[in-house]
């Protein structure tokens, strides 16, 4: 009976077609580590927030005068409230964590390079919707950092020539962040998750067209490949357990050390908090946009920061295979630009000094110098490279997977 | 007749530009009262102006009161303070002291950093902003970045010796 089910609708549409092709039979490189897992579980990640958003929704209020009560009602009275609260607002903190990890595992292998452009875009896009989701998000509370960090974040658009004014006006529909704003954000901030659910669907098509890329940077054809289904199921299983166990830590014991104190003060738009810091995961963008002393420059130089990585597939000119594992000039720059974000995370968060400023205009310095010397530096590499001729580690590789590949194709054979 | 208007090629063209772009109007104009309509509301601009009482805020003292749900300082100056401030031209965007006051014993400014929109704290001299460390001296005048701008000057006026409006010039 099942079987002719499948068939009645096998007729009418691919679905056993579609399984095989794009879900089980998905042809997937045999090498690829554990940091391929981070796609899979940001796709986890996204229907978690969806879930608990969705639930969330039911019983929160969108209105300046009984949000942060209501956000109150959900912690004390909702059955299992607390539960929903903390997975949502954890959640969006393990969105970023895996969403960067994601990144850098793109950045670290070259995955962004030709015929991976428009998937590394796709992601681009993906992130600004996600940075766009959680920054709405967080209003909602309406607690001080709410209010603070949505009317600085606002205020940004005051940097548009000529009409700036009229269109921080227009986005806050009000002369400052008030009822019109928090009710906008509500609504957006539930519209948004589908349109990444949307653009998720293109990332994938995108990634279903060119396959994932691997360790090796070696492609191969898609007989050598291996199936998804088992072998990256279940690795992605278990790497969601891992991740699973890291969240509940924080879902269960430190729900609170990812929300800032002052957020549960309700928002008051005559005095703003001392210190004012955004979410752990737009510090280092925060950083950049202080260092800068002129307002639109600091914007721009913001807004460029993030917008740059879209540019990759061009500045990293180097056709060496494999990305950092076999570039150790690459690698440098890699280790480099990490220890330079991790230094903007932390001036992002401190209060401002002259010596903090004087320290986060060296780091954004070096932040925008390492884009701009990647074109020079990977040419450079890989001509050094060339002449150097192949290390015996990839040499050794290189063997390796063609004594695989042929002994592979002589059993085909023999078949 | 009919076909000889169907073989017409340039005609065609012609039909199809003009159905584009009445259809491209048509779309714009469409969207105009989406995007009107997150402006700011009826009620919101009625809450133009606010009157204020003065005879409470002591010499050197300040007051914040709420305009258009913005703060408002009132700075009730000190001859100090009113000398120190005529002296000097401001910083950034230099402008007189007696530019930006009515009578120079009431300093009155909204008190949003023109850069992000933060309140500056009274501190010392005229306000810092702890937001990203802007300073503003007892005229509300930008002396240190990144602030691009002069604390603004909301349009009022004295009804009485003590009493002003706030909203209207």
């Amino acid at each position: 009976m099942p079987h002719r089910i499948i068939n009645w609708i096998d007729q009418r549409f691919p679905l056993t077609s579609f399984v095989k092709h794009e879900l089980t039979g998905y042809p997937t490189p045999r090498n690829l580590s554990y940091w391929w897992n981070f796609g899979f579980l940001a796709g986890f990640v996204l229907m978690l927030q969806v879930a608990t958003g969705i639930f969330l929704a039911m019983h929160y209020k969108a209105d300046i005068a009984m949000s942060f009560d209501s956000i109150q009602h959900i912690m004390r009275d909702v059955n299992y409230g607390w539960l929903l609260r903390y997975l949502h607002s954890t959640g969006a903190s393990a969105f970023f964590f895996v969403i960067f990890i994601h990144m850098a595992r793109t950045l670290y292998y070259g995955s962004y390079r030709a015929p991976r452009e428009l998937l590394w875009w796709t992601g681009q896009g993906l992130l600004l919707l996600l940075m766009g989701t959680a920054f709405m998000g967080y209003l909602l509370p309406w607690g001080q950092m709410s209010f603070w960090g949505a009317t600085v974040i606002t205020n940004l658009f005051r940097a548009t020539p000529f009409i700036g004014d009229q269109v921080v006006i227009w986005l806050r529909g009000d002369y400052t962040v008030g009822d019109a704003t928090l009710t906008r954000f509500f609504a957006l901030h539930y519209l948004f998750p589908f349109l990444i659910i949307g653009a998720v669907i293109v990332h994938l098509v995108a990634l279903h067209t060119v396959k994932s890329s691997n360790p090796s940077g070696i492609n191969l054809q898609d007989k050598d490949n291996i199936p998804f289904h088992p072998y990256f199921t279940i690795k992605d299983l278990y790497g969601l357990g891992l991740f699973l166990m890291l969240y509940s830590v924080f879902v269960f014991f430190m729900p609170d050390s990812l929300i800032e104190p002052a957020n549960n003060i309700p928002a008051n738009p005559m005095v703003t908090p001392n210190h004012i810091v955004p979410e752990w995961y737009f510090l280092p963008f925060y950083a950049i946009l202080r260092s800068v002393p002129n307002m639109v420059g600091g914007v721009v130089a913001m807004g460029v920061s993030v917008l740059i990585f879209a540019f990759m597939p061009y500045l990293d000119r180097s056709r060496i295979p494999g990305g950092a594992h076999y570039r150790p000039m690459f690698r440098g720059l890699f280790y480099f630009f990490a220890i330079d974000m991790g230094v903007l995370g932390y001036i992002g968060y401190i209060p401002p000094t002259e010596q903090s400023i004087l320290i986060g205009q060296v780091a954004t310095f070096i932040y925008f110098t390492l884009f701009l010397i990647l074109p020079f530096l990977s040419k450079f590499e890989e001509r050094w490279l060339m002449k150097r001729g192949l290390t015996p580690e990839i040499e050794a590789l290189i063997a390796s997977e063609a004594k695989e590949i042929s002994e592979k194709s002589k059993k085909r054979s023999k078949r | 007749m009919v076909t000889e208007a169907l073989n017409d090629g340039d005609r065609r063209n012609f039909l199809i530009k003009l159905t584009s772009v009445v259809g491209g109007a048509g779309v714009a104009a469409t969207c105009v009262p989406f995007v009107a309509s997150m402006n700011p509301s009826s009620d919101v601009l009625a809450k133009a102006e606010t009157e204020v009482d003065l005879t409470h805020i002591t010499l050197g003292g300040m007051h914040t009161v709420a305009w258009q749900g913005k703060p408002v300082f009132i700075l009730h100056r000190t001859p100090e303070q009113i000398k120190a401030s005529a002296e000097s031209n401001g910083g950034l965007q230099p402008e007189a002291d007696s530019k930006r006051v009515q009578k120079p014993e009431w300093l009155v400014v909204i008190g949003v950093c023109t850069h992000m929109g933060c309140v500056p704290n009274k501190e010392g001299p005229g306000w810092e902003c702890h937001c990203h460390g802007s300073q503003y001296d007892d005229s509300g005048r930008v002396i240190r970045g990144p602030a691009p701008k002069n604390l603004e000057v909301p349009p009022y006026h004295f009804v009485a010796d003590n009493k002003i409006v706030i909203g209207k010039a």
